[in-house]
């Protein structure tokens, strides 16, 4: 993907650049109806950076981290994508305190230890002022100490297990009860859902969302139970046994966290043996496929699925359809957003809104700021952060359709608080 | 586990466990083929076998989004199409390669490994470049998906039926090629004695190169056919390369039979741990009794007798 694409600015946000006002008093005019304006000369860079980060007089370095080859690099794709276009955008806006953003961007190539070797990289060598990055857990448990160490901020994109609250990351995915626990009640209440088939790759965040679940289904919905609970190897591609396992549980849904090329081969061949989804007998609920994964796997052979997000391409708002629009417009019309690429979105103008808050590109007072901050132009709706770094945000239940994407069936009235360390799931 | 069914369905869910475990079977044996050919006939160890699968099967892409946009109206059949070019793409490659990089390694051979697990990333990282990232979907002819009810309630899946086809065929081609055709006693020749055998007569660079080729090919087959039950992403190639190589090597490395004979034990065992213990523990039950085995029988099942 070519880096010079044209750059669409956000329709509604577009402030006059400095140069306009210096070119004349029609867009000095201007600029004092948009109050929020900032220009660099009224933020010395002594001021506003104490701390020695990257930055100058006109412009601020951050990074971003992520895998574009290896495994990973078919999910993270999207996050940089995302990442990319904000800061275009805050760009074209002006910046940030007057101040354009610089990326240098590292490649962790789905290699955990690489993660943490460009995380120190970026913010030892580089001094960036904060980093966009990570997708997998293992990835950022490895740069996690790394973050600790040299007081850098992170904005983590990814749906996770939760159990994390570090003081230099924020997270803008949902962590583990906000995704799992409304969809279960939903399934409960409008499916008249009894009995679950919990199905998983094997490794730390199916298995811990699997034990919210659990616990949810058996304590706290009535005259529920779970009837299998399964871990599958990643990369496992046989999946007919325990399709034929289910086929004997007879269970009204299968809660499914199959992920990466395992989730394609689970898809086709639940269809190839002959469960028809569309039926809902049994009913399939899913909280990793999004709209990028669908494109491997095929709308045709997951139509008929239930996923529990926070956002989906075909959310209906304003927000949505400009941020769909120009992320099209950047990267080409055949893209897909998933759930993910629109939270890797949410970093930039997050870490942007913050720094403005602290009048400061210091780390110790952007995260002072960061909790309260809020985003109204979120493409899922409005988030805020809250005091312990994630996100309260919607949670949403979509019917995947044949063409690949998602028709939103429901979604929280409220904002979903997000609770870490949740009591009485662990 | 299985109070509370009567007996028919007892007897479906067992006779559609059944075939889960040929289904298993199939998808080992065309997995294992080509490998079983270039290691077992050359002691060539190929790393990069799960890409020239993957090569088949992005070939399978390109010819399925060509047949939707040029051909609808025979969509139906591309399929065959697309696998025969998956051969001879993978089979080219495979020859290649050979010609570039595997034949100064043949008195190295632990060096092929190093080597052509560097061919292996170097053609991911192709793949990733030409298709990008994401995994990309192909589009199944509708006849293909779906499943065959045999009785009320047994469904049998037709990819299912046709991966078995398809493997039957080709085990059937490359045991007549290999110990009925000239170039099966050239390759058997060669593989024996390389000086003697180019003494007599025999071209052992070609033959070299052709062995080489038809094991690609025969991967690049088997890649196409896997659109159907896989993804198809730059490294999708690595989820198959350890069961290959576990079939390959539990088989005993020379003997086709001995692929044959190990797919079918490894996937039999796989498919019915998998229905009685969870997913995670029949693979690691499976490995502990290969790895047992092997300790007891470090030439694998079966292997050519040698004079020593």
């Amino acid at each position: 993907m070519s880096e010079d694409k044209k750059v669409p600015a956000h329709p509604q946000m577009t402030g006059p650049s400095r140069r306009a006002i210096l070119a004349g008093g029609a867009a000095l005019a201007a600029s004092l109806f948009t109050p929020k304006f900032l220009r660099a000369e009224d933020f010395p860079t002594s001021a506003i950076n104490t701390t020695g980060l990257a930055v100058t007089d006109d412009t601020v370095t951050i990074g971003i981290l992520h895998s574009i080859t290896g495994t990973m690099a078919i999910s993270e794709t999207g996050s940089v994508q995302a990442e990319k276009l904000a800061i275009e955008q805050i760009n074209a806006q002006g910046g940030i305190l007057g101040r354009k953003i610089e990326y240098i961007q590292e490649d962790g190539a789905s290699d955990w230890p690489t993660f943490a070797e460009k995380a120190r990289k970026l913010l030892v060598n580089d001094k960036v002022a904060s980093v966009m990055g990570c997708w997998t857990s293992a990835s950022r448990k490895a740069v996690l100490p790394v973050f600790e160490q040299n007081n850098g901020f992170l904005y983590y994109p990814t749906f996770y297990e939760g159990l994390e609250e570090s003081p230099n990351v924020i997270y803008t995915g949902q962590e583990a009860t906000q995704q799992i626990i409304a969809g279960l009640d939903w399934v409960n209440k409008t499916k008249g859902a009894k009995t679950f088939y919990l199905l998983g790759s094997d490794y730390i965040w199916p298995r811990t969302s699997n034990k919210i679940a659990r616990k949810h289904i058996e304590n706290f919905m009535e005259g529920c139970q779970v009837v299998g609970e399964e871990y599958y190897p990643l990369g496992h591609t046989q999946f007919n046994s325990v399709i034929n396992k289910i086929r004997l549980k007879k269970p009204d849904v299968i809660y499914a966290i199959v992920v990466g090329g395992s989730n394609v081969a689970f898809y086709k061949q639940l269809k190839a043996a002959g469960i028809d989804m569309t039926k809902e007998k049994p009913l399939l609920l899913t909280i990793s496929v999004t709209e990028d994964e669908i494109r491997g796997i095929g709308g045709e052979n997951i139509e008929g699925a239930y996923a529990c997000m926070k956002y989906f391409q075909s959310l209906d708002n304003e927000n949505n359809k400009e941020f769909v629009a120009a992320f099209k417009e950047m990267w080409g019309d055949d893209m897909v957003i998933g759930d993910v690429t629109q939270a890797a979105y949410l970093g930039p103008w997050l870490w942007k809104a913050a720094v403005e808050k602290a009048g400061s590109f210091d780390v110790d007072k952007v995260r002072e700021a960061s909790p309260g901050i809020e985003f109204t132009k979120a493409p899922e709706g409005y988030v805020r952060i809250h005091e312990n770094h994630h996100l309260w945000s919607k949670t949403r239940v979509g019917l995947a359709q044949a063409d690949g994407q998602y028709k939103v069936v429901f979604e929280t009235e409220d904002l979903v608080e997000p609770d870490p360390f949740p009591e009485g799931y662990q | 586990m299985f109070s509370g069914y009567s007996m028919s369905e007892l007897g479906a869910i067992f006779a559609m466990q059944g075939f889960a475990g040929l289904i298993l079977f199939s998808v080992f044996v065309l997995m294992a083929l080509g490998l079983a050919i270039i290691f077992g006939q050359m002691g060539v160890i190929n790393m990069a076998h799960g890409e020239f699968m993957i090569l088949g099967a992005y070939v399978t892409y390109l010819v399925s989004n060509f047949f939707a946009e040029h051909l609808p109206g025979l969509f139906g059949i591309y399929f065959f199409i697309a696998m025969i070019l998956a051969f001879f793409a993978s089979g080219l490659l495979g020859m290649a390669v050979e010609w570039a990089m595997i034949r100064h390694l043949y008195k190295r051979p632990l060096d092929t490994l190093l080597a052509t697990w560097g061919l292996s990333l170097i053609l991911q990282q192709v793949y990733r470049s030409l298709f990008g990232a994401r995994e990309v979907g192909v589009t199944i002819p509708d006849w293909m998906m779906g499943s065959l009810p045999v009785t009320d309630m047994i469904e049998v899946p037709i990819n299912g039926i046709f991966v078995m086809v398809l493997a039957v065929s080709i085990s059937l081609a490359v045991y007549f090629m290999m110990f009925r055709s000239t170039w099966g006693k050239q390759v058997r020749a060669v593989t024996q004695n390389r000086v003697m055998a180019g003494a007599v007569g025999i071209d052992t660079e070609w033959t070299d190169r052709l062995t080489f080729g038809i094991g690609c090919g025969v991967a690049g087959v088997a890649g196409a056919a896997f659109t159907m039950i896989g993804s198809t992403g730059p490294t999708a190639g690595q989820l198959y390369i350890v069961d290959t190589f576990l079939v390959v090597v539990f088989g005993g490395a020379a003997s086709l039979l001995g692929t044959i004979a190990s797919a079918f034990s490894i996937s039999q065992a796989q498919s019915i741990m998998e229905f009685f213990l969870s997913g995670s523990m029949a693979k690691v039950l499976t490995l502990l009794t290969v790895v047992g085995i092997l300790m007891v029988r470090p030439q694998g099942l079966f292997a050519l007798k040698l004079r020593k």
